[in-house]
């Protein structure tokens, strides 16, 4: 690695106050939203699907104040990296919604990026209570996830939890588990 | 194979998962260790355009005014980003909220007994110009009471969200205000382990940038991690 000559900016937690700022729009401030939960755009052909969770502390509970954002290839497999292309794989949500304590995001199945990998979603993790956002993968039930070199280094026994379940067709669970029993890999890329 | 040229996180200037001093951290972070991911081709950076925001953003004494101006210290916090190479980073997202000037976020779960200003949200969001400098006009955020502990007082902060050159040059952070007394009471400021990260959280006063009869200036840099020069080759 190459001598670094000035140190990172330390992280801090986002806050139980994110909200009006950095997703104004789901809870209904009069500000801009540069993301939401809907990734989808009616001029852009792609499997529709959905993808709701939870995030779960350590004493089983969900949270209703955690962000999750979502980064992900196109249905061909390429990161469209700008809001003028036909698809923007980016998305952010608050889990406090108000009959559901989680997310629930609506996009496309993303294509292979290359033939080492599985059709997955880069997901990060902020909450009140985190001092470091945490970075974690999710992959779909129905895919063959065998090929995918990220998940060959993650323990066998642990790979179920980076695997969203598909619940029906077009529609996957996934729930993030900050700690505990089946807690969640998360990654230090 | 190309695998992701960009350096990790350097543990020594970011915080502990779980810091027992903020309760919250407690239960809310992985007990496991982080999974040292090597093996990995780079993932680009979501990238947002100047065509997709609204200048007045920069400017939160503008940007929520209904009648009157905000009430409180008008303020300028300006600084540059960079990398760890002291590259600039152009065109990065910085998006940031904040107590207005009596410690009240317009939040509505915000129990805090302090008055609203209907002239002011307390969000904005900006892009760094092509040699990575940007700049905000606010109001200086007051300091609000929460209830880790007894007598518990967040020094005044103001939150932001910044977005890099690549998915995982991601930061959330926040900047305080040089001589405040509150420091060695606050344990999200403590949860760094060094004090001289600690310091760089913290934005200093400018008598250059301060601008006469208007706005004292306050400078915030902040450092992304670093890219090689040249992915290397195997
Ligand atoms: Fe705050």
């Amino acid at each position: 690695m190459k001598k670094n000559i000035f140190l990172q900016t330390s992280s801090q937690t986002v806050g139980p106050f994110f909200a009006y700022g950095l997703t104004a729009q789901q809870y209904k401030y009069d500000f801009p939203s540069l993301a939401t939960g809907n990734l989808r755009n009616k001029n852009f052909e792609g499997q529709e699907i959905s993808i709701k969770g939870r995030v779960i502390d350590g004493k089983g509970d969900p949270l209703h104040d955690a962000m999750i954002e979502i980064w992900q290839a196109d249905p061909q497999g390429n990161y469209n990296t700008d809001q003028e292309s036909d698809f923007f794989g980016f998305g952010r949500m608050g889990t406090g919604g108000e009959d559901f304590i989680g997310f629930n995001f609506l996009t496309y199945k993303p294509g292979k990026i290359n033939e080492n990998s599985a059709p997955h979603i880069n997901l990060t993790v902020f909450a009140r209570g985190m001092l470091n956002h945490l970075f974690t993968r999710l992959y779909f039930s129905d895919e063959d996830n065998d090929i995918d070199k990220i998940l060959h280094q993650v323990e066998p026994k642990l790979r179920p939890t980076l695997i969203a379940e598909k619940t029906n067709e077009g529609e996957y669970y996934f729930d993030i588990i900050l700690q505990g029993e089946n807690e969640t890999v998360f990654f230090d890329i | 194979m190309a695998t992701n040229p960009w350096n990790k996180r350097d543990w020594s200037n970011h915080p502990k998962m779980i810091y027992p001093d903020y309760k919250s951290t407690i239960y809310r972070n992985p007990k496991n260790k982080l999974l040292n991911i090597n093996d990995i081709e780079e993932i680009p950076s979501p990238k947002f355009l100047e065509t997709s925001m609204r200048t007045i953003d920069s400017d939160l004494t503008k940007n929520a005014k209904k009648d009157h101006d905000p009430i409180g210290e008008r303020i300028i916090v300006l600084g540059k980003v960079i990398d760890e190479f002291g590259r600039a980073v152009p065109e990065c997202l910085l998006e940031i909220w904040q107590a207005n000037s009596a410690g009240r976020y317009v939040h509505r779960e915000e129990v805090h007994d302090a008055p609203l200003d209907p002239n002011f949200l307390g969000a904005g969001m900006t892009l760094t110009d092509k040699d990575g400098n940007y700049k905000f006009t606010t109001i200086k955020p007051g300091s609000y009471p929460w209830g880790n502990h007894h007598n518990a007082w967040r020094p005044a902060h103001i939150h932001f969200s910044i977005f890099g050159r690549s998915f995982v040059d991601r930061l959330v952070t926040q900047m305080y205000f040089e001589g405040d007394p509150l420091f060695k009471y606050d344990p999200i400021f403590n949860s760094i382990p060094d004090k001289k990260a600690q310091n760089r959280l913290v934005a200093k006063f400018s008598i250059d940038e301060t601008i006469p009869e208007f706005a004292h200036a306050y400078i915030f840099n902040i450092v992304l991690r670093g890219r090689e020069a040249t992915p290397m080759e195997v």
